[in-house]
């Protein structure tokens, strides 16, 4: 009875109840303390990433006028901002952030099962982080190869951070997967074994469900990174031949026999494309939970939603050559691939589709984090549908490698998580902290923040259909492309500092809401899902006091007909309801 | 209600920016309207679940947002509306994935008719190879590559004697006939692209790859390269030249054979002696130069960067922008030099001078200058002795004054801007990150210590 | 990479077969008290099982992966395959005999007959280590046949996937040696009956695993 057993430890987690500042915030084994030390850290270096972007930016709206951005650091801000944003941003907030704070207080449990790992986890992330910046700081720089960090120019001469800084990446990768499993395990675990009483897996809320399959890809795929990054370290250090062919670099044969760039991009990938949905599943379920709090609805069609994770996480390990049309590898697989990753796009659709559904004669409240959701959506279909272009292996001859493909993803897998990720905050905020937010200024971040995001990546859809490629330091004169290209990146540039400058009022929103922000209830949303029933405001060590939930009912009870409240708690018994309740199930 | 509103003027707002925008489609130049076809067919399907989806959900904010005493309705799930919607969703993947297999496997698979050209790319420029009059391509190896044999030929490949070698960022191809590029790397990925041709491919080194079209209209594209490919990625620039039958032939008769080069004669000092009294009124008997009239050094240039040069003169490359007072000098003198015998004597003369270092003559900060040349180092070397394969001349103890100069010529566009002057117009994209001529002084100030 | 793909495909298709079994004739919507084993999870395993699981998963990707890149880049011309010396037929017995005796302790450890939990927990320790041992002999032997690491691919993937394996041994040395060192100093079996059973499942696994991995390069 994995529940019981977690209930018997209870003199256990009284008896370790943190004493000191130290053991309370710094080794904490606490989930919710780590949450938020995974959240600041990862924010902290998405802020980082940031700074690159607009570092980037400002080359790429006005060429030749900063001296201070030459080829070799773009090129270098180029990597490390996709790598930083993709990795250890989004992967590490999404599942060491809301992962561990959400997933024992969504399922009841006192605690991950392994507190001591999770702990772990945490600081193992931090050692991944700090050997990540240190790259910025050894002689030659960090690595220049782009995120992907393809061999042979990864490790060849010609690509900046060849010496210390690809090893460094490498290493650091390393740490991170290593951080990441620590943690995964954990997310697992607790989701099969530590849920409440009446915690069935069909009654778990959508955020747990996205987590829980997110880390399932990330436990299986992130090996394939890791399998890489060893044979890479291994061609760069002791000249083995995985990846690098005979070459002739720079007018000198540096010795290589044989090993395949195309072996490189497969394991690259079969990694990269899961990677895609261990960012976006963990923003399909969350946002499925604020449409249907803040839209005092059930979310539509709860089941369809759990298949479509379920298929779409098992879909996303039979598609990642789609990155790979035109690398080289034999063409024939662009059948294949072409075919499945269409296929994806119909449960990701049904998504879609229900969270629309959701709003339909729903009570909507258009608060921040609502605004922020209903955001997303809008975001996420027109980065899941430009997605439809270049999952089209035809279509892909032109666009690839052009800012069709930068604009695309930064839709579907920037704008569109960060916007979930903000609207998370803003929801939960309440509860991790006991304090509400402040709504005028949280107004002000959404609007900025959606209206400037899509002015700067709508436009550039259009560079890429010009057939403008990414990665250029600088487009020079180049026939084919009108002056008003480089206007239009101007204008990108432009917006893309706004946004920048405008993250500004999130921070002050939070400093600001924790020094004198209202008093937060414990369920000011009227929420059904049990992190809203804690006994206390912010939980506590342990969250339940003596006595762990039990849960009798679906996350989604939401305006269920006879009742005078618009939301009935997980944990309320069913024969507390009063008589003559009709069952929703028979009102269509 | 101001959120439902936004949302429509969104869904407006990009209708009108996609209808509107002048960033569309290059105009097509190849067989590959198809490739159109298939991006028009995705847009119809994928237009119209956005604007559906998008005002679906403003509705859905403006009618159902919260009112006081309002309730929402109960629906766990509606079974028939989601099998509709899956149906409904399926059929226009469908309609998307189809046209998108159909023209793949017309991609995939070569006409037998099409004739073959090998676009070769290297770190960072782009070469081509032509099979020849026997039609077929000699054997290449990597470990082969030398300056003195830069596409790796076999020698004793019997089929590589005759075939056409275009050392040259540009190359020409016959119009309205299917053309096979096969694509070959020298030292880590790039990707051959052209615009206007829509079809595109990767360069990886240690295999082959290809892509076919039909060109149908004349006239110059350019390609990129648009695979990350180092530093220079954004200079990797070349063209193709598309024109009638004819005039393809007449270009390329004017490259060499690889039989051709390989029995190439060696430039003859002595008679370059006789050739180089001429150039050494202003550029000095040893070679030296003399900053009072404007000549640079010459000796210990590399002759594969003196030979371009000479060249790059008498063809108008360089020299003929209105601005380059000392180039439109030399562009005249170059004219001397009537054949590549002629060239190839005067820089087998050049060769034996005595190297000494230029004197210095330009001040700046060198300590700056050095963080400056961390970008030159890729391609010039950290010590500055240039390296040929990356087209890169030596700047070590070369000429100060000339080269600050020229480092304003390339900033300026006074030098580096003819279309055919490749390797000039990389090194524009180089000097226009220099800020000031203060940065240029500083730079130069470093070089003259390597 | 097709046998990554099947490895995985087996190991998704249990697991969400099992997911989507659970949600099949489910209506969540409707509220009522749930019979207290329904949230349990496969085969009421306990939580450390189910985490010994789900890293033997990840360890299965690592592995299948590493082979799956070592099948596509056999096929490249510069491949010599390498004659594996004879030594690790010897080690393949040794790391046998080192599962044998683990389950052998295991079963008693399980049915109350503790007297064989100390000699087989030394002996599982001594042959685990004759294992390394053997292996450590045979890198040695094969660099000093001029067989290094870069000589070949053929080369780097052998110390690759044996290094990698050797690693993972050496991972559960650790948890064997905390348990040694308890039952040695008089711990109370049942402190260890825990460990000894994970031990177990992950000496088989990693037993399977050098198997594929040494039938993979003895084939090729």
């Amino acid at each position: 009875m994995a529940y019981v057993s977690i209930a018997d430890r209870d003199h256990e987690i009284e008896h370790h109840d943190p004493q000191t500042f130290i053991t309370k915030y710094v080794w904490s084994q606490d989930h919710k303390v780590i949450a938020v030390q995974y959240s600041i850290t990862a924010i902290f270096v998405g802020v980082v990433a940031l700074i690159l972007s607009a570092m980037m930016r400002l080359q790429l709206g006005f060429p030749d006028t900063f001296s201070f951005i030459n080829p070799e650091n773009y090129y270098q801000f180029v990597t490390m901002h996709g790598m930083i944003m993709v990795i250890y941003l989004l992967t590490a907030l999404f599942l060491g952030g809301f992962g561990n704070y959400l997933i024992p207080l969504m399922c009841g449990s006192r605690d991950m099962v392994f507190p001591y790992l999770n702990m772990l986890s945490y600081w193992v992330y931090l050692l991944s982080v700090i050997i990540l910046l240190a790259s910025f700081f050894v002689p030659g720089g960090s690595t220049g190869a782009g995120w992907t960090l393809y061999p042979p120019q990864a490790i060849m001469p010609g690509t900046p951070g060849i010496d210390m800084g690809i090893l460094l990446m490498l290493a650091s990768l390393a740490v991170f997967i290593v951080a990441f499993t620590m943690g995964g395990l954990n997310y697992v675990t607790t989701v099969l074994q530590a849920r409440c009483e009446g915690m069935t897996l069909m009654r778990m809320p959508l955020s747990v469900w996205g987590i829980f399959m997110a880390t399932v890809l990330g436990l299986l795929a992130f090996p394939a990174l890791l399998v890489s990054a060893i044979m890479m370290l291994l061609d760069k250090t002791i000249m083995t031949s995985f990846f690098i062919p005979a070459i002739s670099s720079m007018g000198a044969d540096p010795g290589h026999t044989g090993g395949s760039p195309i072996l490189f991009q497969h394991l690259f990938w079969f990694f990269g494309h899961p990677e895609v949905y261990i960012v976006a599943l963990p923003a399909f379920g969350i946002v499925s939970d604020l449409l249907s709090t803040h839209a005092r609805k059930n979310i539509f069609g709860y089941r369809m939603m759990v298949w479509a994770i379920i298929i779409i996480g098992g879909l996303s390990f039979i598609v990642w050559a789609h990155h790979m049309y035109v690398s080289g590898m034999n063409p024939y697989f662009g059948f294949f691939f072409a075919t499945t990753t269409l296929i994806i796009a119909v449960p990701t659709a049904l998504k879609v589709y229900n969270w629309v559904l959701t709003l339909w004669q729903g009570n909507i409240h258009l608060r921040v984090p609502m605004l922020f959701a209903i955001g997303f959506i809008f975001t996420f279909i027109h980065g899941g549908l430009t997605g439809l272009f270049l999952g089209n292996v035809t279509i892909d001859l032109p666009l690839s490698d052009t800012y069709f493909v930068v604009a695309h993803f930064h839709m579907v897998m920037g704008v569109s998580p960060v916007l979930v990720v903000f609207g998370a905050i803003y929801h939960w905020f309440p509860k991790i902290t006991g304090k509400m937010y402040n709504e005028t200024l949280g107004k002000w971040h959404f609007w900025m923040t959606f209206l400037g995001t899509y002015s700067i990546y709508l436009p550039m859809h259009y560079l890429g259909f010009l057939g403008v490629p990414r990665r250029y330091f600088a487009m020079g004169n180049t026939e084919f492309m009108p002056e008003s290209a480089q206007t239009l990146n101007s204008s990108i540039t432009l917006s893309a500092l706004f946004v920048a400058a405008t993250q500004i009022l999130f921070f002050v929103n939070v400093i600001w809401s924790l020094k004198s922000g209202k008093k937060a209830g414990p369920n000011p949303w009227g929420a059904t899902t049990l992190e809203w029933q804690t006994p206390d405001t912010p939980p506590k060590h342990g969250n339940w006091g003596h006595d762990l939930p039990v849960v009798y009912r679906w996350a989604y009870d939401y305006s269920v007909p006879g009742y005078a409240d618009d939301f009935i708690p997980q944990t309320v018994p069913p024969d507390k309801a009063p008589a003559g309740r009709e069952h929703g199930g028979e009102s269509h | 209600m101001p959120l439902a509103v936004v949302l429509i003027l969104l869904v407006v707002g990009s209708i009108l920016f996609h209808l509107l925008s002048p960033w569309t489609f290059t105009p097509l130049a190849s067989n590959w309207g198809m490739v159109d076809f298939t991006v028009d067919v995705t847009l119809w399907v994928t237009g119209a679940v956005f604007i559906a989806v998008n005002l679906f959900m403003a509705a859905c904010v403006i009618k159902y947002r919260h009112k006081k005493d309002t309730r929402a309705n109960y629906e766990p799930e509606n079974k028939k509306l989601e099998t509709w919607l899956t149906v409904l969703t399926t059929i226009g993947v469908a309609a998307m994935l189809t046209p998108g297999l159909v023209v793949w496997g017309k991609f995939v698979d070569v006409p037998e008719e099409a004739h073959e050209v090998e676009a070769v790319g290297q770190q960072w420029h782009w070469t081509y190879r032509f099979p020849g009059e026997d039609g077929e391509f000699g054997e290449v190896r990597a470990e082969l590559i030398t300056m003195d044999n830069p596409f790796g030929m076999v020698p004793e490949d019997p089929n590589g004697r005759d075939d056409v070698l275009v050392y040259s960022p540009e190359v020409h191809i016959p119009i309205d006939q299917p053309v096979k590029f096969l694509l070959r790397s020298k030292d880590v990925l790039h990707d051959f692209a052209v615009a206007q041709f829509r079809v595109k491919m990767d360069l990886v080194p240690g295999m082959q790859t290809y892509l076919w079209l039909t060109p149908t209209e004349t006239g110059r594209f350019e390609v990129l390269c648009e695979e990350l490919c180092g530093v220079a990625h954004h200079t990797m620039r070349g063209a193709v030249i598309v024109e009638e039958q004819d005039n393809f032939e007449a270009w390329l008769a004017g490259y060499p054979t690889y039989a051709d080069t390989l029995g190439a004669q060696p430039g003859n000092a002595a008679v370059g002696g006789g050739l180089y009294g001429v150039c050494s009124a202003c550029h000095g008997t040893q070679g030296q130069g003399m900053q009072a009239l404007n000549a640079p050094k010459l000796a210990g240039q590399g002759e594969w960067y003196l030979r371009r040069q000479i060249e790059n003169y008498k063809k108008g490359l360089r020299g003929a922008h209105e601005d380059d007072t000392y180039g439109k000098q030399m562009a005249q003198m170059a004219n001397s030099l009537v054949d590549d015998a002629a060239i190839n004597n005067v820089i087998a003369h050049i060769q034996q001078f005595p190297d000494e270092p230029a004197p210095a003559t330009v001040e700046g900060n060198v300590e700056s200058g050095e963080r400056l040349y961390r970008v030159c180092a890729y391609c010039h070397g950290a010590d500055g002795m240039g390296i040929q394969a990356l087209n890169a001349p030596r700047m070590a103890g070369m000429t100060d004054w000339y080269m600050a100069r020229q480092l304003k010529n390339f900033r300026d566009g006074v030098r580096g801007s003819h279309l055919q002057d490749y390797y000039g117009m990389q090194m524009g994209f180089m000097g226009r990150i220099l800020a000031d001529d203060q940065a240029i002084n500083d730079l130069v100030a470093y070089i003259n210590t390597l | 990479m097709e046998f990554i793909l099947i490895i995985l495909a087996v190991m998704l298709a249990v697991f969400l077969g099992w997911l989507l079994k659970s949600s099949f004739n489910v209506q969540p919507w409707v509220a009522e008290p749930v019979d207290e084993t329904a949230n349990q999870a496969p085969m009421n395993a306990n939580a450390k099982v189910v985490a010994l699981a789900t890293l033997l998963a990840v360890v299965t990707s690592f592995f299948a992966l590493i082979m799956s890149a070592y099948g596509l880049r056999m096929d490249y011309g510069d491949w010599v395959p390498l004659n594996e010396p004879q030594l690790l037929w010897l080690n393949t017995g040794m790391l046998f005999l080192a599962s044998l005796v683990l389950q052998w302790t295991r079963n008693g450890t399980v049915s109350g007959q503790v007297s064989r939990l100390k000699p087989g927990l030394i002996v599982t320790g001594l042959l685990t280590f004759a294992f390394l041992a053997g292996q450590f002999a045979a890198w040695r032997m094969l660099s000093a046949s001029g067989q290094y690491v870069w000589s070949n691919p053929a080369n780097a993937f052998f110390y690759l996937l044996t290094v990698a394996h050797a690693l993972h041994i050496l991972g559960g040395m650790y948890v064997w040696a905390r348990a040694t060192l308890r039952v040695v100093n008089g711990a109370h079996p049942d402190s260890v009956r825990e460990s000894v059973v994970l031990c177990t499942v992950y000496w088989h696994f990693l037993l399977i695993v050098w198997l594929v991995m040494f039938g993979l390069l003895l084939s090729t």
